[in-house]
């Protein structure tokens, strides 16, 4: 049995093998690999007797559930109304220009990925992003350079 | 102009009450019709924006013959400028937890769930304590209750009740046909109450108040309190429980930053109105008040003349557009196409008078659309381009 194989089945032991169980297991996934692979999804099918067109299916659904190779630390950046108005343009450039990477994209040593995303529910400390499950609130560029030295800075 | 009406602060939901066990305890020794009543003649109305009686929810449910039933909260709290559930399940968690046990025992539902957004999942480590710790007394009176937390994965479509339910099967978050609603055949099929996080606080609250308190708050219709979403251009955002029933005018002289042009009054698929009617419009449900009355899942988001509403109503379309399921024909494609047809107006590469063909398509949408996401782009549509015609072309 190989990691992944190993990961899904431990998951499916501790959530069960009915359907219901399908969102926490992908979830357990996400949390290792930060991402969905089509391998990890026809696996999680097998483990789990489900077809493999319907793990797919709902796991493109959701946006949490990232089915494209991601990196360690996830940036996810409020692109919604009260955080566009208050400077979510800016906090994008400084992230962009510090990391040389454009949205959607991976850094090579695959630290960060850096995504928009819709309302974080932030929007009375906006500009808002997540990194992972963290939140970071009134993030103005100088704070975000700060941030991401943070995370630079830690052996992965 | 004078104003002589104060917005009528309450402090209700965030009050730090340490007595759960004994509001538990003693609401439950009352008789399940007692409690639904109660709910029923405090005109408690839903607060997660569509505002269904609360008492009547419980009732119809308590009511409906199966084996099993659940009780679920609803915290997939995504319209845009909303963030009150997320500060109500942090700070006042055991109020929201008592109040689904009291659902349970009046139902008959045995297991509760919590739906907590993706975006929310710091929150899950501390709620699982409290949860651990009200499973523990739940025991010591013998009240047969659990309470589990889903955690969702970043999908707005998950707030719509049968939406969440489908998620938690398991599968995409595509709501479904109503009837049979949720009361009937929810979660598994079985008879469910979904509530919004706060609505179950309201409850709470006339659990140890009375309903008589909760009622004398507010006005004809609109009883109670609520809570808002206070952001944009204002000097103070925030959280803030009012009473209902006031006039958005008195909301603005409060909480404006003196050049409000308008207010977004229930987020992305609310309505947007303008400095001219201000003065005509209450927020509270159905029942006029003074002119229309808005109802509210309390997103109150304030823009001042330097915004452009053409930048507003593209921000929310592409909102929309993206967070549409794909399910239903008019949804995915209209949300799509009044994207497309705005920007094209915009460029000048269509005539002012399709802004009048894409209102006709979200007439379409409102009537045909399956759930309230695709029914409801209408609302901010139709009021940001009524209102603000110039801008949309210039």
């Amino acid at each position: 049995m190989n990691p992944i194989q190993s990961l899904i089945k431990d998951l499916v032991d501790q959530y069960g093998r009915n359907r219901e169980s399908l969102l926490p297991v992908m979830q357990g996934v996400v949390r290792q690999e930060m991402y969905l692979s089509e391998y990890s999804m026809v696996e999680i099918a097998r483990e789990m007797d489900i077809p493999a067109a319907e793990v797919f299916g709902t796991a493109t659904f959701y946006s949490f559930l990232e089915t494209k190779p991601a990196g360690k630390y996830i940036i996810r950046v409020c692109k919604t109304i009260t955080c566009a108005m208050k400077g979510k343009n800016q906090l994008l450039f400084a992230i962009q220009d510090m990391l040389k990477i454009k949205i959607g994209e991976t850094t090579p040593d695959k630290r960060f990925t850096l995504l928009e995303t819709n309302c974080l529910g932030w929007c009375h400390k906006a500009p808002a992003m997540l990194i992972n499950d963290d939140v970071y609130t009134e993030v103005t560029p100088e704070r975000v350079r700060e941030i991401l030295s943070g995370y630079m800075k830690e052996i992965i | 102009m004078a104003y002589s009406y104060q917005l009528k602060r309450v402090d209700f939901i965030f009050r730090n009450e340490n007595d759960w066990e004994k509001v538990l305890s003693s609401t439950i020794k009352k008789k399940p019709d007692e409690i639904i009543n109660e709910l029923i003649s405090s005109e408690l109305k839903g607060r997660g924006g569509a505002g269904f009686p609360t008492g009547l929810k419980w009732k119809l449910t308590a009511e409906s013959k199966a084996s099993d039933k659940y009780v679920i909260c609803n915290a997939d709290e995504g319209e845009p400028g909303t963030f009150k559930d997320r500060e109500i399940l942090s700070k006042v968690p055991y109020k929201v937890l008592t109040a689904m046990a009291v659902c349970g025992y009046v139902t008959g539902a045995k297991e509760g769930f919590i739906y907590l957004r993706g975006e929310y999942k710091f929150l899950e480590k501390e709620l699982n304590k409290v949860i651990d710790e009200f499973q523990y007394y739940c025991k010591e009176i013998n009240l047969d209750f659990s309470i589990k937390i889903f955690m969702g994965s970043g999908a707005y479509i998950c707030g719509e009740e049968t939406a969440l339910m489908e998620s938690m099967e398991g599968r995409r978050g595509e709501p479904r046909n109503k009837p049979p609603f949720p009361t009937q055949a929810g979660y598994m099929d079985k008879p469910t109450v979904v509530n919004n996080v706060e609505t179950l606080v309201h409850t709470w609250t006339i659990f140890k108040y009375g309903a008589k308190k909760f009622y004398d708050l507010g006005v004809q219709y609109s009883r109670g309190t609520k809570l808002f979403s206070v952001s944009g251009d204002t000097p103070k955002p925030g959280i803030y429980e009012l009473e209902l029933g006031m006039s958005l005018q008195d909301f603005v002289y409060e909480f404006g930053d003196g050049d409000t042009k308008a207010v977004q009054v229930g987020g992305a698929s609310g309505f947007l109105v303008p400095r001219k009617k201000f003065k005509d419009t209450a927020i509270g449900y159905e029942g006029k008040l003074v002119g229309i009355s808005l109802p509210t899942g309390g997103s109150m988001m304030l823009f001042n003349s330097s915004r452009s509403m053409f930048n507003v109503l593209d921000n929310y379309l592409e909102f929309f557009r993206e967070e549409s399921c794909g399910q239903c024909t008019p949804c995915r494609v209209g949300c799509q196409q009044l994207l497309l047809g705005i920007k094209a107006v915009k460029r000048g590469e269509k005539p002012a008078a399709y802004l009048d063909k894409l209102l006709k398509l979200t007439e379409t949408m409102q009537l045909t659309a399956k759930c309230g996401l695709g029914q409801s782009v209408a609302n901010s549509f139709s009021s940001i381009v009524e209102n603000f015609r110039e801008e949309m072309i210039y």
